[in-house]
């Protein structure tokens, strides 16, 4: 069947030997591939085509991964559904007439289709951890900086990371150690060993690199959580949908009965989350997204009256109205006299929900929640209510205004089989401890 | 507009901001060249281009440079510093937002002190940040108004740019001037400025005519006063000249308007250096609003500990003033000397090895005066400074006359490139050695008995004809003073 889930399909083949050889690993079309186009789901970019590889599609490569195509997504990375792609919207090949989550839809529904081995996704909002919920697959947003994102075609850049989708924990962990590490094209990237220190492993977490000095993550998927202490935000299970409440317990006390214990927290922050990130989020989208005027590629505003006559033509023409939204939005949110109130404000949010994360996990070696509050939507239901969309982010929004690594797991379906998706938090480059906690329930 | 009724003395008050191009090998961000580039859009990457996914990395070199500067001009330096996204439209911005700092400049409250005639000024220096440059715009077929198409060219972009902001501390276009060539001085003492690169130094002033009763005893304006005066920012200036120029119209315009009871705009001009007039960009002056924010992808930068580590150089006026005790030169020698760096280093080389009277004989006077007939620089002879030593070195070990060293020697390097040993050896400019001196003086006096009688009589005008004899004999190249000592020991 046609899930609509790829843009271009089009081989891109890696290294002849490598961990990854023989396997294909699509990658989401904001991720920039030398020589095969790279749209961003936009008919702005319809026809642009990179002269550069992402720093992750050269490191595929290297491994040997072949990439099979470029995944469909919402445009721009603004959305939740991948209703919003200027390519038409993707299937959710788990649960016919639903949507496969957003925005990294096309990934996660090829993985789940099992047209491509495992994908890439971005997540600037929970864009890899919604999908890998809703179309049962697993998904993990890392650390920010433990990826590089030169050639990810940024939507907002202080929030978001590529990440892995997978069948299994154990895969996603394994594209994982190929992709990330330091990279001296994005200054923001770190080494995790030297962020974590000298004695920060843990029994639960263990040491990230091996021997060789390599990342060392998929020795953390042995599904070996006894003794690990799970924290569970309140905040997080109000108002979630019952079928997904239900699922979610069910989960855990399958944790518990492996020797896991867990207690509820609260994290007040959490309750202004959402709303610190639509304003972060549009006000760094509209600043990114400002390059694209049609004078050196994308879509041309011609030659009519002057230029600043000729970028806005580019710009409406180019531009869906979900972007158009943002980047007003956005735009708004910087100006001068609004910028104390909004911008500000919302950072000032951004350091309080980063602060409520570091004390919750003093006191757990991860935190869980549903990923998404909702099972995945009927296709068409929130288009006309971006505001319910967004709050379906509720969940997903406050680990990257904390820059933390997450996982989403598969964690059984609603009574009308529709998957839903487990998250674990975990601490800044602690990725060790929430693929552990995941590869529990897989 | 409260400046319109006054028409008792009036005041011009100038604040600058000077664009500064730092020199380094590669851009801010990237690792393209800085060099100048044939073709256009040839040093460029998908960085300097803006391409979607690129991502800028901070090229220390830029930081270092701007931290001399900020070591120069007496600023404080913060222990770290960050960039900002300035955020407006424009076709040669590849971004359409520039990568610049905002709230924590590299270089905050600092000062330069600089002549105008006899009088000594010292102008506030606000702060100075790192920023990138543009690309640039080529107008076909007419100017910004009139091109029939416009051409970018991003081979600039991301080019390392100080933007140095001061005080509204000028009262003269002249004070402009010469601070504009005093920091241009520094900088290029510091070796972070390249003056000959076109575009390197870029100038907007803003400039407000007030009532003279407003400026205080000690030259300062109440910030009220300044801001109830309409001011004008002129922009497109690229060289201190210009400036000059361009304010001293701009004021003089100013002060028609008030003085004929009308008011000026506040607008934005443009400096049309071929008419020698500012004009209005016509543009509807709305308030900018270029939305600041951080930029994420750089992460704050320390500089605490690393600004410890950067030296500069002795600076100009510390140099004028040390040559002057060092090596006895008079104020004309000392300026002349320490000019720039480069022939300071020079003078202070050949000092060393030579004499310093010799030294600065030969580079003051010498050197610059012949490259100063021939509207030369030390720069356009760089790699021959070696050649001019060794010139240095013959008339130092008295191989050649002076003169002719001055004359003929340098003359003919600078005309027709030969290098000295060789003028020196087809001119037959050597002096002739002992041996060869000796048997003219010998033969002259031979030749010429009634002379060598005269001065036994005590005539003292037959020496000076026994010289002139010795002389033709040796073609001019003997040292007349010599052959005077080798007649008189002859004669005894």
């Amino acid at each position: 069947m046609d899930y609509n889930a790829y843009v271009t399909e089009e081989r891109i083949e890696g290294a002849e030997e490598g961990r990854l050889a023989g396997r294909t690993v699509a990658v989401k079309d904001n991720i920039s591939t030398a020589g095969v186009r790279t749209t961003c789901g936009s008919a702005m970019l319809a026809d642009y085509v990179p002269p550069y590889d992402a720093t992750v599609v050269e490191r595929l490569k290297e491994a040997g991964a072949t990439i099979p195509g470029k995944t469909n997504m919402d445009e721009f990375g603004m959305g939740t559904t991948t209703e919003t792609s200027a390519f038409g919207p993707v299937e959710n090949p788990a649960a016919e007439g639903y949507v496969p989550g957003g925005s990294s839809g096309g990934s996660a529904a090829v993985v789940a289709a099992g047209d491509a081995d495992m994908a890439l996704g971005s997540d600037t909002g929970g864009s890899v951890r919604c999908p890998a919920a809703f179309c049962g697959v697993v998904g993990i947003k890392p650390t920010y900086g433990l990826v590089s994102r030169y050639g990810l075609i940024a939507y907002a850049n202080s929030l978001e990371q590529i990440g892995p989708i997978a069948p299994t924990v154990e895969e996603a962990a394994e594209l994982l150690e190929v992709i990330a590490g330091p990279d001296e094209r994005d200054a923001t990237t770190r080494d995790a060993s030297e962020a974590l220190g000298d004695g920060e492993a843990t029994a639960i977490t263990g040491d990230v690199t091996d021997e060789d000095g390599g990342y060392d993550f998929v020795s953390a998927a042995d599904g070996d959580v006894d003794g690990m202490e799970i924290g569970v935000p309140t905040e997080l299970l109000d108002g979630a949908d019952d079928a997904v409440v239900e699922q979610f317990w069910a989960a855990i006390d399958d944790l518990e009965a492996a020797g896991a214990s867990y207690h509820e927290v609260t994290l007040p922050s959490l309750e202004h989350a959402v709303e610190a990130y639509y304003v972060i989020a549009t006000s760094e989208a509209s600043s990114n997204l400002a390059r694209f005027d049609g004078v050196r590629y994308g879509v041309s505003g011609g030659y009519d009256g002057d230029w600043n006559e000729a970028f806005a033509r580019a710009r409406e023409e180019g531009f869906g109205p979900e972007v158009k939204r943002r980047v007003l939005l956005g735009t708004f949110a910087l100006s001068a006299g609004y910028q104390d109130k909004y911008y500000k404000k919302a950072q000032d949010a951004r350091a309080w929900v980063k602060q409520d994360f570091d004390e919750a996990l003093g006191a757990a070696d991860v935190l869980a929640s549903p990923t998404m509050p909702v099972p995945p939507l009927e296709r068409g239901e929130s288009l006309d209510d971006p505001l319910q969309m967004y709050l379906a982010d509720a969940n997903t929004t406050p680990v990257n205004l904390a820059n933390l690594p997450a996982i989403s797991v598969p964690a059984g379906e609603t009574g009308d089989d529709r998957p839903v998706g487990l998250q674990f938090v975990g601490p800044a480059f602690g990725e060790r401890a929430v693929i552990r906690a995941g590869s529990a329930l897989g | 507009m409260a400046q319109a009724q006054e028409t008792g003395e009036l005041a011009v008050i100038i604040g600058l901001e000077v664009h500064v191009q730092l020199e380094t090998d590669t851009k801010i961000f990237c690792g393209c060249s800085t060099a100048a580039a044939d073709e256009p859009n040839t040093n460029t990457c998908p960085v300097c281009l803006g391409l979607p996914g690129a991502l800028p990395v901070l090229n220390e070199g830029a930081v270092e440079a701007a931290v001399k500067v900020g070591k120069a001009i007496d600023a404080t330096i913060p222990e770290r510093t960050r960039f900002h996204r300035k955020n407006y439209y424009y076709p040669d911005l590849p971004k359409n937002f520039q990568i610049s700092q905002y709230d924590a400049p590299i270089c905050q409250d600092g000062r330069l002190e600089f002549s105008v005639g006899d009088e000594r000024r010292t102008v506030g220096i606000r702060r100075a940040h790192l920023e990138e440059d543009p690309g640039s715009l080529k107008h076909k077929g007419g100017s910004i108004d009139t091109a029939e198409y416009t051409l970018v060219d991003y081979n600039r972009a991301g080019t390392p740019l100080l933007e140095i902001v001061t005080d509204p501390d000028f009262r003269d276009a002249a004070e402009v001037r010469a601070f504009l060539a005093k920091l241009e001085e520094v900088l290029e003492y510091l070796g972070v400025f390249d003056a000959g690169r076109d575009g390197s130094l870029r100038v907007d002033a803003n400039l407000s005519v007030v009532a003279e009763s407003e400026v205080g005893a000690d030259g300062s304006v109440d910030a009220d006063v300044l801001e109830a005066a309409n001011r004008t920012e002129v922009k497109n200036i690229s060289s201190h000249k210009g400036a000059e120029k361009a304010l001293a119209y701009e004021a003089q315009r100013q002060k028609n308007a008030i003085e004929r009871g009308r008011a000026v705009q506040q607008e934005t001009r443009h400096w049309d250096e071929s008419r020698g007039i500012t004009v209005s960009m016509r543009s509807k002056e709305e308030e900018k609003d270029y939305r600041y924010y951080r930029e994420a992808d750089l992460p704050p930068l320390e500089v605490a500990d690393w600004k410890e580590e950067i030296d500069i150089p002795e600076l100009p006026d510390a140099r004028r003033e040390r040559f002057r005790e060092e090596y006895g030169l008079d104020v004309e020698a000392a300026d002349k000397l320490t000019a720039t760096k480069q022939v300071a280093d020079f003078y202070e080389e050949l000092a060393a090895e030579f004499d310093a009277d010799l030294a600065a004989t030969w580079v003051a006077d010498n050197l610059l005066g012949e490259l100063n007939y021939r509207d030369m620089q030390v720069t356009d002879i760089d790699g021959r400074l070696d050649e001019v030593k060794r010139l240095v070195e013959l008339v130092a070990a008295e191989e050649i006359t002076a003169k002719n060293a001055r004359e003929t020697v340098l003359r003919s390097m600078l005309d027709d490139g030969r290098d000295p040993d060789t003028v020196v050896a087809e001119e037959g400019l050597g002096k002739t050695t002992g041996d060869e001196v000796q048997q003219a003086v010998e033969a002259a006096i031979e030749e010429n008995p009634g002379a060598v009688e005269d001065y036994h009589a005590g005539e003292d005008g037959a020496i000076n004809f026994l010289v002139g004899q010795v002389m033709q004999k040796t073609g001019g190249s003997a040292d007349p003073g010599d052959v005077n000592q080798l007649l008189r020991e002859a004669l005894e």
